[in-house]
């Protein structure tokens, strides 16, 4: 299918400065863009409120732009490049038509995206432009595309998502497109693993277990799925290919408790925490199979929840009551080194690294009683935190989507407790589920 | 009386045709008249003796339970002989005898005398008691699970905590007792401990504190005497809370130790 897509036309211009980092503490300094609605011919115009409503969604959600109010955008809306027009040019109108009029107040764009759809060969369409309305006309386009898909809603939304994905990797963004997030849901009446599209669609149960299974965790490559059940009484962890869906074998120490937390970058050990040394909850790497335990923590105390720095792979970030109540702290890979990140205050619980391994997600307690947690993101090294929830519910699990500007966690609010998405800094807040109670979502680069 | 005066009557003809006789006779010959018959015997009446007879007889009570006794009473009068049947055998005139039949018996006393003999019946029924109730259904024996399940009490901590508390130590101590006598007569039994926590530490953490809480508890009964390798420990974090409300009462429930028995 997707060999069927063409280059239509590819970058002409230059993009110059416009690769940009993502500011997670502030929102200012985004570029605007205009998204207008495109129009489709035939039968793909009836497909056209999904193409659009997913279009501006995936551009807005990314969090790499200002949104043009489409109140302040021109009346004539460009659908191919040659529509538009330079105003010196004979017998032309502007009223959208040129650049100015977008780049111009009041829409006040920088981007514009603009094309429109057809019915080709049975298959829909899609001819989509990015331009630079702040550049001369000659060197505007930033790209144009063609893209394919089946004639119907779904292909609507991949070719939206596809154009979205093309624009954002512009800017430097990743799109999240194909991205899976792995979730514990209780709505069959037993707490199973469960996966779902980024967005919250294909909700899909996992396991099937019926019993209680929990704490799931993907490897890096999206290729295994790991969690803790307690189908055999005991809560053990269970290993499962994504690729197959079938359930490789895992060897669990005889222990009271054994919990899957994360894979290593090779996709081919564990990081658990675990009683196989007797006493308190320890933390042990393991072979994807369960063989070659190696102990790297010693302290007379719990420590759970072991993540390794997934760009460096030399750290682990771990929960560990050592000092009293539960706090963030960090080693390296080998279990030396331990060094508190939080600062004592409160609980620090549920460390998720981003990408880029420079900052961490986690939930925080402070300046709440027990229990009522929201989510922090901490830069590494400097320490410096910013609270990314306030005054809605309790907030736990964060989890970092794979282009490091989202992040995806559980809420409670009453008795309901659900799957939210929002920015990395606390903005375009997304509840993705409704049914049952649902926790401890994971954010997969997916594709399995 | 009757047969007397039929007799006058007979004797008076008699005498007529005596007397007719004699004067046919004299009319054609006198002749010496024979002597009169001797006067018939005067026979000399002499009173009958009295007939024996028996005045009473009477068992009392006349109606008895088994086992228990009954009195026959008796007096009879004018006998020379008396019996009464049933093995008793010959009585005086006036009395009185304990008897226990196993069943209902009819006594009979025969009484004779010169003037004749008299017999009375008189019965003694014996009611057989209701047989007694079956005894009541032995009561089900109380099973291993039973006891752990009422006599083993759960044991609570304080937040974040796994530390066996003062007011737990006697509870332990006490489960200490009952499990050792129930492992003492069942090899079949043993006991999970099951630690669990409230709601408001993460899922995460609370599956190691809760496995400290049951670890805790086991410390504690193997050291007052209980066999360790009677007790496992399974941890459920906070997955398997005994009550959801946001308060400190709910959160004090959730945090405890839960003793469940396990049979091979």
């Amino acid at each position: 299918m997707k060999k069927s897509i063409f280059l239509l036309t590819i970058l002409i211009g230059l993009i110059h400065g416009q690769q940009m980092q993502i500011d997670v503490s502030k929102n200012a300094g985004k570029a605007a863009i205009a998204v207008p609605d495109l129009r489709g011919s035939g039968e793909a115009a009836g497909l056209m409120s999904t193409f659009n409503a997913t279009l501006f969604s995936e551009l807005q959600n990314s969090g790499i732009f200002r949104m043009v109010s489409k109140t302040f955008m021109p009346l004539r809306i460009p659908q191919q490049p040659s529509d538009l027009r330079r105003p010196s040019e004979p017998g032309a109108q502007g009223g959208g038509y040129y650049l100015s009029d977008w780049s111009g107040p009041p829409t006040n764009a920088t981007y514009l995206t603009f094309g429109y759809t057809a019915a080709q060969n049975g298959q829909l369409a899609l001819y989509g432009w990015l331009y630079n309305a702040q550049q001369d006309l000659s060197s505007a386009q930033v790209f144009g595309h063609v893209y394919s898909g089946t004639l119907d809603e779904a292909g609507a939304r991949k070719v939206a998502q596809e154009f979205a994905a093309d624009i954002l990797k512009q800017f430097g963004g990743v799109s999240l497109m194909g991205t899976k997030i792995y979730y514990v849901s209780d709505r069959s009446g037993h707490k199973e693993i469960w996966s779902m599209d980024y967005d919250g669609a294909n909700q899909k149960q996992f396991t099937h277990y019926g019993s209680i299974s929990t704490f799931p965790c993907v490897s890096p490559d999206g290729t295994k799925l790991a969690f803790t059940s307690y189908v055999n009484g005991l809560p053990e962890i269970y290993v499962y290919s994504l690729v197959s869906g079938h359930k490789l074998p895992y060897y669990n120490q005889h222990a009271s408790m054994n919990a899957a937390s994360d894979f290593t970058g090779d996709n081919n050990h564990l990081l658990i925490y675990s009683t196989a040394a007797g006493g308190y909850s320890q933390i042990f790497e393991t072979g994807v199979d369960g063989g070659g335990l190696q102990r790297l923590t010693f302290a007379n105390s719990i420590s759970v929840e072991p993540k390794l720095n997934p760009k460096t792979g030399a750290s682990i970030v771990f929960v560990s009551d050592r000092g009293g109540l539960p706090q963030i702290y960090t080693m390296s890979v080998d279990g030396v080194n331990v060094t508190r990140l939080t600062n004592g205050e409160g609980e620090a619980v549920n460390p998720s690294w981003s990408p880029d391994g420079q900052h961490i997600a986690f939930a925080w307690t402070k300046g709440f009683a027990p229990g009522n947690y929201n989510v922090f993101v901490m830069d590494v090294v400097s320490r410096e935190t910013t609270q990314l929830t306030h005054e809605q519910g309790r907030n736990e699990n964060p989890s970092w989507a794979p282009d490091g500007a989202h992040i995806v966690f559980s809420r409670r609010e009453g008795r309901g407790l659900q799957i939210w998405t929002m920015l990395a800094d606390g903005s375009e807040q997304r509840q993705l589920t409704t049914a049952g109670n649902n926790e401890k979502p994971v954010w997969s680069r997916g594709s399995y | 009386m009757s047969r007397n005066f039929r007799t006058q009557i007979v004797r008076i003809g008699a005498v007529l045709l005596a007397l007719s006789l004699l004067f046919f006779a004299a009319g054609c010959k006198k002749k010496t008249p024979p002597p009169p018959p001797p006067p018939p015997p005067v026979q000399e009446k002499v009173p009958p003796p009295p007939a024996a007879a028996i005045n009473s007889f009477t068992a009392e009570p006349s109606t008895i339970e088994k086992g228990q006794v009954a009195t026959l009473r008796w007096s009879v009068s004018n006998a020379t002989d008396m019996n009464i049947d049933q093995g008793i055998g010959a009585v005086q005139s006036e009395g009185t005898r304990q008897v226990s039949p196993s069943s209902t018996t009819t006594y009979t006393l025969s009484v004779h005398g010169p003037g004749g003999s008299d017999s009375k019946t008189v019965t003694v029924e014996v009611t057989t008691p209701p047989p007694p109730p079956p005894p009541p259904p032995a009561a089900p024996q109380e099973t291993s699970e039973q006891i752990i399940n009422r006599d083993v009490k759960d044991v609570y901590f304080d937040y974040d905590k796994s530390d066996i508390r003062g007011d737990s130590q006697s509870v332990l101590q006490g489960d200490a007792d009952v499990l050792k006598k129930v492992f003492g007569n069942d090899p079949n039994i043993s006991v999970r401990i099951e630690g669990n926590c409230d709601e408001r530490g993460s899922a995460e953490y609370n599956v190691a504190l809760g496995d400290r809480r049951a670890q805790a508890a086991k410390d504690y009964l193997v050291q007052l005497g209980v066999p360790a390798d009677k007790l496992q420990t399974v941890s459920y974090g906070k997955e398997k809370p005994v009550c959801t409300e946001a308060s400190e009462d709910c959160y004090q429930r959730n945090r405890h130790d839960h003793f469940a028995p396990v049979s091979k």
